[in-house]
Parts: structure tokens; C-alpha cells; sequence
């Protein structure tokens, strides 16, 4: 089978049904139970950090070590 | 040690650039030559003079005089570009126009890539490239990553636009609809843009927290999507390294269904994405409250990216494109319907229980409308792109009027209340310097979309009938020259729409000024932070 040909019946039928069923999947994950207070949370998470960055051990919880803070010379 | 690799980088390509404006095979490419040798010989300059000096990142600040100076590109090249399109506005008008004079530099032709660059990827870019880091650094509370890689990503996207703005006026053109651009400006575009995703990425990546914010997300997809289209429909081959000119990869069908698949996700992705990207952080923001829903938010932005890279062929429809191809086009456009409508409501739900916010924050009330326009054009967008409708709506001036409706009312709106609402922050000021002028700016503005889309709807689709028009024998009635006469009032209310847009826009530019210039910069948050006004 030619290129086009293949990639012409890949993208209606398999390619489709993948790309559905992907959408599909990201919505039921939306719409998980317990997502809810996760999605608050993000939600207001812009009205946080206004000012400067989040500086580590403060108020903000704890600190990744991969983010320590640095200042370059 | 780096900044002496950079001199010497900056030195050669100086020198080379001078060499290519030697060889040139054509003005424009002379022009451009010219210019990054300049602006090469400038930051040669302006990088020695701080050699040896030592380079302090304070990571507890953000990085913001890159968004500062983004505000002020935006603020200019949006009067620049709305300049440019009531002057050919008023050329579409009254022909004499085109003066004689300024044939081959200053004639319509020249001037509309002009126009429709200055206000997509310079007004635009611009607004997306400073939001983007503003946004970005507030929602993961870090400042942005790669140090003055983003002062290179601002520095190189204004270049670019001088040289793709000097170069169409000259004739450097590869004739590709919103990618006008010669193929030395794609091949810098697409370092610039490489470099926009590094800072952009590096700085998700570093996030200090936990979640990725939608408007990031959003964020992101355009950025990477725009990175992809560009390379695909720029493919071409050079007839000279010292010109201009350059060869298609692909040719024929194949060719414009790129470049299509490229134009219409440049309107998905840089026009919509980049923009709901802006709308879901300073919509809420100045709301002050959350979101409405951010369940549907995720299924905004999931349906939009699915859907919309699958549209472009309604561009084509009755052309040799197969047919199946344009009925996907149609299928994928109007399907597109929901999301879009899904995510103005969610724009506009967030403001429940905040209505009353409308009466007195004009700045909230613009950004309301840019979502009300915004369900409007994706309304009519899949509505014209159902091929019978196509077949009155191809190629008149409906086309066109739809085309506005999004860019100045969705775009531009929602880029104008960002801009009102970044400009006390970045400056650290207490407030706009006045309410009553942000009113100004949102009558004129929305006055001059109104009579800009209503004059453009009458006129196309009586465009759209006078040349189908046969009469009893089949035979066509109306010439094209008849259509065109036909048309003059209809550009007249056209210009006039555009006169009071730019009014506004300048009205919003003196209101800016003032609100920097005419108060004095409260207790500055970060010390070496808050710049003096300059």
C-alpha cells in the first residue's frame, strides 16, 4: 500500500478511534470523584504569588530540593 | 568567558551581514542585510560595555522589565498596525490613494501584509509574548528561567518585525497568506521562538507549584503549535543565499493545503489559544474571583486543540482539494463550535455574583465584550465555513468583517484590558489615571466594531449576490468593476469604524502615559524592581 493510501485509512479509522478515546479519557479524568477540591485549589491558585516568587520554607509549605534558590555570581 | 563568545558571535555576524548587503541580489534582502548588521553592531555595543560586570539574578523577584517593555511594543505597534489599516482602508475607498509616487512601496498591495503583520504578530506577539511572561512567573511563583533569554526572545520578535515590515513594503514577499516573511526572517523567527519555548518550559519546569495553571497550558500549546506550523509551511529552498526569492518545497494542492493547514491554526492557536491563555488568568484576576468552572476549562482547552487542527481545509472549498478533505474541514469547524462557546461561558459565568462590577470597572467591561465577540466570530466562523454558505461568503468582503470582528473585537479587547490591568502593576502605581477614559476607549472601540463588521456583512454579501447574478439566458449580470462601485459606501463606514478603533487605541496609549508619568510609584514592592518611569 502506497503512503497516502495508509495514512489516508490510518487517520478515519484507528487514528480516529485513538484520538477519541484520548478525549474521551482527559474528560473522565475531569470529571473524577475527589477532582473537585483539587480544582479549587488550582483555581485560586492565581490569586497567590502576586508580588515576588515563592520563597522556600515560608508560609508556602515546603521547599523541593530541586528547586533551593540560588544566587549566581 | 560567555561574554567574549558572544562578542566575537556578534562581531562576525556583523561582518557577515555586511558581506550579504554587499552580494545582494535585491533590495529588500539588502535592506534586511543592513539592518541586522546595525542591530548586531548595537548589542556588540551595548553587551561590551557591561563585560566584567557581575550579573545578579535575584531569584525572589520577578523578572519584569521584559514585560514592561513588552507593554510599551504592544501600546505602539497595535497604533502602528491600526494606522496602516485605515490607511488602506481609506486606499480601498478612494483608489487616488495610491499615489503615483509611491507605486511599488505605498500601493495597497504592499501595504495589506503590512497591516495584517503589524496587527497579528506585532500587536499581537507582542501582547502574547509579555502576557505570557507575566502570567507564567505569577502562576508558578518563580521567576522566568534562562536568565536574559527572555530580553533575547523580546529583542529578536521586535526585529523580526522590522525586518519582515521592510522587507514586504521592498517586495520580499514569498506570497503565502500571514506568512509573507522571506526565508531568512522564518529561519530567525524560529530561533526567536525556540528560544520563547525554552524560557517558557524552563520555567514550568520550575515551578514551585504543585499544578499547572490552565492559562499555561494554554499557554504552551500555542507556543509549541505555532513552533510546528511555522516549520512546516516555511519549507523552502533559497534560489540564492544573497535574495529574497525563494522555492516552495511542496507545490500545487499539496501547497495549499499547507499553507492553509498553517493559516487557519495561526487563527487557532496564536489569535485563540495564546488569547484564552491572557482571558483565563486577567479575567478572574480582575473579577477577583476563580474561575467559573475549571472542569470545563480543561475540556476547553483539550476540545480546542483536537478540534482545531483539522479545519483549515474550509479555506478551499470548490477547489481541487479532495472532497473529502474540505467536508472534513466543515465537519471539524463546526464541531469547533461547542468548545469555543463552552469556554466564552465559562469567561463569562466567572462572573457570577459579580455583575454589579460591570457598572463601575471599565476595564472588566472590555474584557466582557472581547468574550462576547469572541462567541460571536466563532459563531459565524463554522456557520461560513458550511460550503453553501461558502460558496455566497468566498472571497468578498463578509470574509473580511468576520476576520475583524475576532481580531479587534476578541483580540485587541482582551489585549486592551490586559494592557489597563498590567500597567499599575508593572509600574507600581496606585491606579489608572482615569476610569473615565478607559470609557472612552471601550465606546469608540466597540462603536467602531460594530460599524466596521455591519458595513462589511452588507457589502459582502451583496458582493456575494451581484456576482452570481445571471439572467434569463445565464448569463452573468454584473461585472467586477460594478461590485466595486457598489461597495464605496460600505468602505467609507469601513474606514470610519477603523478611524474610531485607532481613537480609541491612542486614547488608551495617552491614559497609560499618565498613569506612569502623572503619579508618583507607591512603596516599591522589590527595590531594584521598580524602575523610575522612563
Amino acid at each position: 500500500m502506497e503512503l497516502y493510501s495508509f495514512l489516508r485509512a490510518t487517520a478515519d479509522s484507528w487514528g480516529l478511534l485513538l484520538m477519541f478515546l484520548m478525549f474521551v479519557g482527559i474528560a473522565f479524568w475531569a470529571f473524577r470523584p475527589g477532582s473537585r477540591k483539587t480544582h479549587d485549589e488550582i483555581a485560586s491558585s492565581i490569586f497567590r504569588n502576586e508580588d515576588r516568587p515563592r520563597i522556600e520554607n515560608s508560609a508556602a509549605g515546603p521547599a523541593e530540593p530541586r528547586n533551593s534558590q540560588q544566587t549566581e555570581a | 568567558m560567555w561574554d567574549y563568545v558572544k562578542l566575537i558571535a556578534l562581531g562576525l555576524i556583523a561582518v557577515l551581514a555586511a558581506i550579504a548587503a554587499n552580494f545582494a541580489r535585491d533590495l529588500a534582502y539588502q535592506v534586511n542585510a543592513i539592518t541586522v548588521m546595525l542591530a548586531a553592531a548595537i548589542t556588540f555595543v551595548v553587551l561590551l560595555r557591561g563585560v566584567g560586570e557581575p550579573k545578579i539574578v535575584n531569584k525572589n523577584e520577578y523578572l519584569d522589565g521584559v514585560v514592561r517593555a513588552g507593554v510599551i511594543a504592544t501600546a505602539f505597534w497595535g497604533v502602528v498596525g491600526f494606522l496602516v489599516g485605515v490607511v488602506i482602508a481609506s486606499q480601498l475607498a478612494w483608489p487616488w490613494l495610491n499615489f503615483e509616487f509611491l507605486q511599488g512601496i505605498g500601493n495597497f498591495g504592499r501595504l495589506r501584509p503590512l497591516h495584517t503583520s503589524a496587527v497579528i504578530f506585532a500587536f499581537g506577539g507582542n501582547a502574547l509574548i509579555c502576557t505570557a511572561f507575566y502570567v507564567v512567573q505569577r502562576t508558578c511563583a518563580t521567576r522566568l528561567w534562562g536568565g536574559n533569554l527572555a530580553w533575547f526572545v523580546f529583542w529578536g520578535w521586535n526585529l523580526m518585525i522590522i525586518l519582515a515590515a521592510s522587507s514586504y513594503v521592498l517586495g520580499g514577499s514569498q506570497a503565502k497568506e500571514y506568512a509573507e516573511p522571506a526565508w531568512h526572517i522564518d529561519i530567525w523567527i524560529t530561533i526567536v521562538w525556540v528560544a520563547f519555548l525554552a524560557v517558557y518550559a524552563g520555567t514550568v519546569m520550575q515551578r514551585k507549584e504543585p499544578h499547572i495553571y490552565v492559562a499555561n497550558w494554554f499557554y504552551l500549546g500555542f507556543i509549541i503549535t505555532i513552533a510546528m506550523l511555522h516549520i512546516v509551511n516555511n519549507m523552502a529552498i533559497p534560489v540564492s543565499i544573497f535574495g529574497s526569492t525563494s522555492v516552495q518545497v511542496t507545490g500545487g494542492v499539496q501547497d495549499a493545503m499547507i499553507q492553509w493547514w498553517y493559516g487557519h491554526n495561526a487563527v487557532g492557536f496564536f489569535l485563540t489559544a495564546g488569547f484564552l491563555g491572557m482571558m483565563y488568568y486577567f479575567v478572574p484576576k480582575q473579577a477577583e474571583r476563580p474561575v467559573y468552572s475549571y472542569k470545563l476549562s480543561i475540556i476547553h482547552f483539550w476540545a480546542l486543540i483536537f478540534l482545531y487542527i483539522w479545519a483549515g481545509p474550509h479555506h478551499l472549498h470548490y477547489s481541487a482539494l479532495p472532497e473529502w478533505a474540505s467536508t472534513l474541514g466543515m465537519v471539524f469547524s463546526i464541531i469547533l463550535w461547542m468548545p469555543s462557546w463552552g469556554g466564552m461561558i465559562n469567561g463569562l459565568m466567572t462572573l457570577s455574583g459579580a455583575w454589579d462590577k460591570l457598572r463601575t470597572d471599565p476595564v472588566l467591561r472590555m474584557m466582557v465584550v472581547a468574550l462576547g465577540f469572541y462567541g460571536m466570530a466563532t459563531f459565524e466562523g463554522p456557520m461560513m465555513s458550511i460550503k453553501s454558505v461558502n460558496s455566497l461568503s468566498h472571497y468578498t468582503d463578509w470574509t473580511i468583517g468576520h476576520v475583524h470582528s475576532g481580531a479587534l473585537g476578541w483580540n485587541g479587547l482582551i489585549t486592551f484590558g490586559a494592557l489597563y490591568y498590567l500597567t499599575p502593576r508593572l509600574w507600581n502605581r496606585e491606579r489608572l489615571y482615569s476610569l473615565a477614559l478607559v470609557s472612552w476607549h471601550f465606546w469608540l472601540a466597540t462603536i467602531g466594531i460594530v460599524l466596521y463588521a455591519s458595513a462589511l456583512w452588507v457589502s459582502g454579501i451583496m458582493e456575494g449576490l451581484m456576482w452570481r447574478e445571471v439572467d434569463a439566458n445565464g448569463f452573468l449580470v454584473n461585472a467586477f468593476a460594478d461590485t466595486v462601485g457598489a461597495k464605496y459606501p460600505m468602505n467609507v463606514v469601513r474606514t470610519l469604524g477603523g478611524l474610531l478603533y485607532m481613537g480609541g487605541a491612542l486614547i488608551m496609549c495617552w491614559n497609560l502615559w499618565m498613569t506612569v508619568r502623572g503619579q508618583e510609584a507607591k512603596a516599591p514592592v522589590n527595590a531594584n524592581n521598580a524602575i523610575p518611569a522612563a
